[in-house]
């Protein structure tokens, strides 16, 4: 289990930078190279029968870009939508391609540089699928940094939940 | 010449190309018992084009093999050489071996020069075997030409030595004599004192050199004027001649010549055969190339696909803007508002146009992807000894360039299966009754907003026991199930199934049908299959005729935009309350023009809270799709507006029932029902 963010970690290079957010009491990070901006709440456009994770899409200059709400992601306690709120716009790369999306958070707060030595492997808390979009643990200013994989964060969750919606239409169906 | 030709190879390539496919479907036109003279002029003409531009870039490979052809059709064209099978064989093979020869040039790769060695051989074993009576013909022609009206004429002598090279880059000195005859009247004296015996002589090198006597009143610029394609390539020096009849008056415009002038003298014996035939043709072909260029070329330009999409695509979003700019005109009040809305009426109207136009850029006819076929059937029937006749209608029918370009090959393997499978060997179809011939017929056709391109043979049609056998055997079906004939024929779609006995190279390695379907779908197509044994089978494409546009009606539900293709309303409608009937346990439905259709609430669908879920305070769309008619009912309707199709697929992923988003005038994103998707979506209902 440990093996994944060790690998990870080590194969990196030896500094990088890390664009760091707030999500309720926990300080979050992602590789600063896969932000494509930063904007503003707006309000989304809803997909049917999606994951309830995915709040919508939205127009990001011509193109569609599905809006992914990490709160909900990682379940913990439902936020209000505000003015400070914002959409980080990630890009993850998998087999399909390059694929956009947004992720909503409570706040961002910096942009670190992180020692590739000084990030920590996550410990094994036993609950498998929780800590496998974790590449790993980093101290910076006294604060617990958790490192955000987004290509298994994403990449693989968005996936998942279109093949779950075959399922999920014909249930609406029934369901009527 | 001290300019880089390099710089114009991928547009001789291109145009090559787009000739050698001309020229291969001129041939199959061809009638091999009474070729048409106007087609072989046209093939005659496509070989020397290339043979003439392979010289100019110094491809003299291409050039040679080429000039050997154009021989072969030259003499078909006078009607030495007969046109049989084999001289069609071997004219298709060289469009082929040219094909290769150009695509290696392209790559800057080398050829197979055996290859191309061996046809040329051929080549001239046929020109060799049919050549008769050449020579007496043309002197009949000779005799009949020069009448003496011009006898005050200057007379000019002209010294004719072309270099090694000149044949082989592609030049022949009968058009340039052809050139000098328009000037007046002309006689050749060939000097064949340099040919070495024939043993020595090299094919590729012209031996012979000319003396020419013109009689024109042309100056000698004029006259010089028909070697500057040959310069560099030969040595000419004009003179006037000594017999220079005193009595030519400058100034005086030279009488036009009379045509006959046109023929040449026969004495040349090497190089070029039928001289008289080929100069007396060629006038010909110059009057009929021009319709040709009017029907089709027609002050054509070359414009790379990268800027066309970058101008649609602007253009897309001039039409987002313009329906915000409708939106907000409509809210606008005030003296002017009425000018202003009939100023956006105006925009509108252009810029729908002007859409129109853009996306028409886009469109090709689907003869370009039907062009292959002739010369497939034809192969692949000799190959398995069948008998087809291939039969193409809709040729003029347009689609998107990307769908086109794409269709291709799922067209190659049905009709490969249609050969293969489908038709039967002419004994068998004697014996059922049917002409021995089979037919294939690619269709094309447009039906609302989708182009429907058919594919159907006349032969044994698909045999549902031997699927099912298969299907059984391979246990994708239960023993105990028996399913309908239609699902049987959705099981050829499944990847690795194929019933053929024997698998051949054609077909039959199962790897097709499911490719098929994929690539059909992947264009937002769909595939279905009609059979009847022993009758022949159709297969039915149905492909939408532009991947970036469609007109749309706004509808809501709760608080979100929905867009309904308006190509498959057929009405919308409000219903009483107490109008829908519940049908025991599997659904509702509503009574329309006497029938009773299955009701769709898009907010249960979709998940959404309506604005009301009573029947009456609501609205009903009845949509169409697959031969079905369902209601969609919805909160309301807003505006009618053609939107820009984007991919929700790229970022997100496919949603069922949905078949795309589109960004409205205000910024917001809208979703696109894929109506036959829901319409599929209530059949299982109904079923279940």
């Amino acid at each position: 289990m440990n093996a994944n963010p060790t690998k990870t970690a080590a194969s990196d290079a030896a500094s990088r930078q890390v664009l760091t957010f707030v999500l309720g009491e926990e300080t979050y990070g992602v590789d600063i190279l896969r932000v494509q901006e930063i904007r503003g709440w707006s309000a989304v456009t809803k997909i049917p029968n999606s994951p309830p994770h995915v709040l919508g899409v939205l127009n990001l200059r011509g193109s569609i870009v599905p809006i992914v709400d990490l709160r909900k992601r990682f379940n913990l306690a439902q936020a209000e939508y505000t003015a400070v709120t914002v959409i980080i716009v990630l890009t993850v790369r998998s087999e399909a391609g390059r694929r956009d999306f947004g992720v909503v958070v409570d706040g961002v707060s910096d942009v670190v540089d992180v020692d590739a030595g000084a990030v920590k492997p996550t410990p094994d808390l036993g609950a498998r699928a929780a800590t496998d979009h974790i590449s790993g643990l980093v101290s910076i200013a006294e604060r617990m940094v958790v490192l955000l994989d987004i290509d298994r964060l994403i990449g693989s969750q968005l996936a998942d939940s279109v093949g779950a919606d075959a399922a999920a239409i014909s249930e609406a169906a029934r369901a009527a | 010449m001290g300019i880089d030709l390099a710089q114009f190879h991928e547009a001789f390539f291109e145009e090559s190309f787009e000739a050698l496919e001309s020229m291969e479907a001129a041939l199959l036109k061809l009638d091999v018992g009474a070729p048409d003279p106007e087609v072989i002029n046209t093939v005659f003409r496509v070989a020397h084009s290339i043979k003439g531009g392979a010289g100019m870039f110094n491809f003299s490979d291409i050039a040679s093999f080429t000039h050997t052809c154009e021989t072969l059709l030259d003499g078909v064209r006078a009607g030495r050489t007969r046109l049989t099978t084999a001289v069609m064989d071997l004219l298709l093979k060289s469009v082929d071996v040219m094909r290769e020869m150009l695509r290696a040039a392209q790559r800057k790769e080398s050829f197979d020069p055996q290859k191309v060695a061996d046809l040329q051989f051929d080549l001239e074993v046929a020109v060799a075997n049919n050549d008769v009576a050449a020579a007496p013909a043309a002197a009949v022609q000779a005799a009949s030409a020069a009448p003496a009206t011009e006898a005050q004429l200057p007379e000019w002598q002209i010294s004719v030595k072309p270099l090694e090279n000149m044949l082989s880059r592609g030049n022949e000195p009968l058009a340039l004599f052809a050139a000098l005859a328009e000037h007046g009247e002309l006689s050749v004296t060939a000097s064949i004192d340099a040919v070495p015996p024939l043993a020595k002589i090299d094919p590729h090198r012209c031996y012979v050199h000319w003396v020419l006597r013109l009689k024109s009143a042309a100056s000698e610029q004029q006259i010089a004027e028909a070697f500057e394609w040959v310069e560099g390539d030969c040595d000419y020096r004009i003179t006037p001649a000594a017999a220079v009849s005193p009595a030519a008056k400058p100034g005086t415009p030279a009488p036009a010549p009379p045509p006959a002038a046109a023929a040449v003298a026969p004495e040349v014996p090497s190089p070029p055969p039928a001289p008289a035939e080929a100069a007396a043709a060629r006038p010909a072909a110059k009057t009929d190339a021009a319709p040709a260029a009017n029907s089709g070329d027609a002050g054509s330009i070359r414009v790379s696909v990268g800027k066309i999409d970058e101008l649609i695509n602007t253009v897309g979003e001039v039409v987002i803007t313009q329906s915000m700019l409708a939106q907000l005109g409509a809210l606008v009040e005030g003296p002017s508002a009425e000018q202003l809305r009939s100023g956006l009426a105006q925009l509108e109207r252009n810029v729908r146009e002007l859409h129109e136009s853009v996306m028409r850029v886009r469109m090709l006819p689907i003869g370009f992807a039907f062009s292959r076929f002739p010369r497939l059937v034809r192969d692949v029937a000799q190959r398995l000894g069948k008998q087809i006749d291939l039969k193409l209608t809709g040729e003029q029918t347009e689609l998107d360039k990307t769908v086109l370009e794409r269709i291709g090959d799922p067209l190659v393997h049905l009709v490969r299966n249609s050969i293969d499978h489908g038709i039967e060997k002419p004994e068998e179809r004697v014996a059922a009754g049917k002409p021995a011939a089979g037919t294939v017929h690619l269709e094309a056709f447009h039906r609302g907003s989708a182009i429907i391109i058919e594919v159907s043979d006349d032969g044994r049609g698909l045999d549902c026991d031997r699927i099912l056998a298969k299907a059984r055997s391979r246990g994708l079906v239960g023993p105990s199930e028996t399913p309908s004939e239609e699902a049987i024929f959705e099981l050829i779609f499944l990847p690795g199934f194929s019933t053929a006995e024997q698998t051949t190279d054609l077909s039959g390695r199962g790897v097709g049908m499911d490719v098929v379907r994929r690539n059909i779908k992947s264009l937002g197509g769909k595939i279905d299959i009609r059979s009847a044994r022993g009758r022949g089978s159709r297969f039915s494409i149905s492909l939408p005729l532009t991947l970036a546009i469609v007109d749309g009606q706004s509808v809501c539900v709760g608080c979100e935009t929905y867009i309904v293709p308006l190509v498959s309303i057929v009405e919308s409608l409000q219903i009483k309350a107490g109008g829908v009937n519940r049908l025991s346990n599997a659904g509702e439905v509503i009574s329309f023009r006497g029938d009773y259709l299955p009701l769709l609430r898009l907010y249960e669908l979709f998940g959404a809270e309506p604005r009301s879920r009573a029947i009456h305070e609501g609205l009903v769309v009845v949509v169409e799709g697959e031969g079905q008619r369902v209601g969609l009912f919805v909160d309301d309707l807003r505006g009618q507006q053609q939107v820009v199709i984007k991919s929700l697929e790229a970022n997100y992923g496919h949603v069922p029932g949905i078949s795309g988003a589109t960004i409205l005038g205000d910024g917001a994103v809208a979703l696109i029902l894929d109506v036959p998707g829901l319409i599929r979506s209530t059949a299982r209902r109904v079923a279940a």
